[in-house]
């Protein structure tokens, strides 16, 4: 039984208001929000008409290699943004790439086992459940591995007296460096872990709203969050080990030195 | 012996000496010469070319850690990486003795890293450094912060440590303390290093 309500573009407009109202108030209080915030709507706007057509396309089409490119262009741009959100990444291709490949692995391994043995459609790569699943894994591991590589280049960056101490004093590159890769990996790790504290408390995730507003039952609703909860928090932890471990070796040479030439500088 | 070849890093060298063991080299030359840079190279914590043997053994024989306990550097602005003096010492329990003698009080082990003075903690640096009985000592202006008593006091366990046979390589802008320490000396300059002449 569908209890679908379809929305007019009227609909879509009239809650723009509330965002027109929030511009005025910026205006009025001198905030200086309101360019920006009419930028990101646009912004928004824009990008979400054209990912409309897009998948729409793509559904129609139905191509395993449409579908990998689709997959392959929504990597670039995440790791394009994990690259951008570090004050210090790592220089050269390192930065871009080191980041982006662990969270691209950690997504598409994650993603295709959940497509293959638990979801099962046929075929298994349907872009219909494979492009949106996908994203949301990804999403959230571009959250988590950018926050632990910025936490750990930051943090090495401000403590390399003591890091350099220790190596000193016999230390290896690892046993120097465990505090701040450790520090690293509960920053990465936190924002699923305060998502899945939160979930179904503090708020209803988005999925789980639109499959109830699509009139789905709340108690498949649930399942199926849990199912994208657990392969979120999975592949967040692959992406951010993977990233974090490969940043520190790095950073780091095989004469146990410190390599912080190998950062660019902060922005 | 400490045998250093053509030893390059970026913006110093090449630099070549050698220093026997219980014999102490000085490093001299204006701020921004290299001497820090030597150091660390010489240490191996900057990439760097060149040979490097202690005791006709090859630097790169060894692990870089296992060399870094060979050859202890101090340098002039060192790192803490705990709260307590005493979690940065490998035998804390050991220690008390060699911080009297460098002038420290024996339960600073106790203390916190934050309540130390620049003094103290060129001092302690320099204790933990020794506890790992190193072969040659790198030190980079160990006693720039310190007052006429305590800078007597650490000449002294310097002095003690060539009498028992190892070698010291010693950064100094103090023309007094390298006549009575060192045996030799090399002057740089633009990272370009002098001949290596007698003190004396």
């Amino acid at each position: 039984m569908s209890q679908y309500i379809a929305l007019t573009y009227w609909d879509v407009v009239l809650a723009a208001v509330f965002l027109v109202i929030n511009g005025a108030l910026s205006i009025w209080l001198d905030l200086r929000l309101e360019r920006q915030l009419a930028i990101a709507a646009i912004r928004m706007i824009v990008q979400l008409i054209l990912i409309g057509f897009v998948l729409k396309a793509l559904f129609a089409i139905s191509s395993p290699w449409l579908t990998g490119l689709a997959a392959l262009t929504m990597g670039a741009f995440a790791g394009r943004e994990i690259w951008a959100r570090q004050e210090r990444a790592l220089s050269g291709v390192w930065g871009y790439g080191l980041g982006g490949a662990a969270m691209m692995f950690a997504g598409v391994l994650v993603t295709t086992i959940a497509l293959t043995t638990q979801i099962q459609p046929d075929p298994w790569w349907t872009p219909r459940l494979a492009l949106p699943l996908f994203g949301m894994i990804l999403g959230n591991t571009m959250t988590g591995v950018s926050l632990g590589l910025d936490t750990l280049n930051s943090s090495v960056h401000r403590e390399r007296p003591a890091i350099e101490a220790q190596l000193l004093l016999g230390a290896s590159r690892w046993s120097a460096t465990a505090p701040f890769v450790r520090r690293a990996l509960r920053s990465g790790f936190m924002p699923i872990i305060n998502a899945m504290a939160a979930t179904g408390v503090v708020s209803l995730p988005g999925m789980m709203t639109g499959q109830i507003l699509s009139g789905v039952d709340p108690t498949e609703a649930v399942k199926y969050q849990l199912l994208i909860m657990f392969l979120i928090g999975g592949a967040t932890g692959f992406g951010v080990l993977l990233a974090v471990l490969g940043n520190i070796w790095r950073l780091t040479d095989e004469r146990h030195r410190l390599r912080l030439d190998r950062l660019r500088d902060a922005k | 012996m400490l045998q250093v070849t053509d030893l390059i890093r970026a913006g110093v060298g090449p630099v070549s000496f050698g220093l026997e063991m219980g014999q102490c080299l000085a490093v001299t030359g204006p701020s921004g010469a290299g001497k820090t840079l030597l150091l660390r190279a010489i240490a191996d914590l900057d990439p760097n070319q060149g040979s490097i043997h202690l005791n006709s053994q090859e630097r790169r024989a060894l692990a870089a850690p296992q060399w870094r306990t060979k050859v202890g550097l101090v340098p002039a602005e060192t790192g803490w990486w705990a709260d307590t003096v005493a979690d940065h010492f490998s035998r804390p329990d050991d220690a008390a003795q060699l911080l009297e003698a460098l002038g420290v009080p024996g339960d600073a082990l106790n203390w916190q890293v934050q309540r130390l003075s620049t003094g103290e903690r060129h001092r302690l640096a320099i204790a933990r450094a020794l506890q790992l009985e190193p072969d040659v000592l790198l030190l980079d202006e160990p006693t720039a912060a310190l007052d006429k008593q305590a800078t007597r006091r650490v000449e002294t366990v310097l002095r003690g440590q060539l009498k028992a046979g190892k070698a010291i390589v010693l950064v100094t802008h103090d023309a007094a303390q390298l006549k009575r320490l060192a045996h030799s000396q090399i002057a740089l300059s633009g990272g370009k290093a002098s001949a290596q002449e007698p003190v004396g």
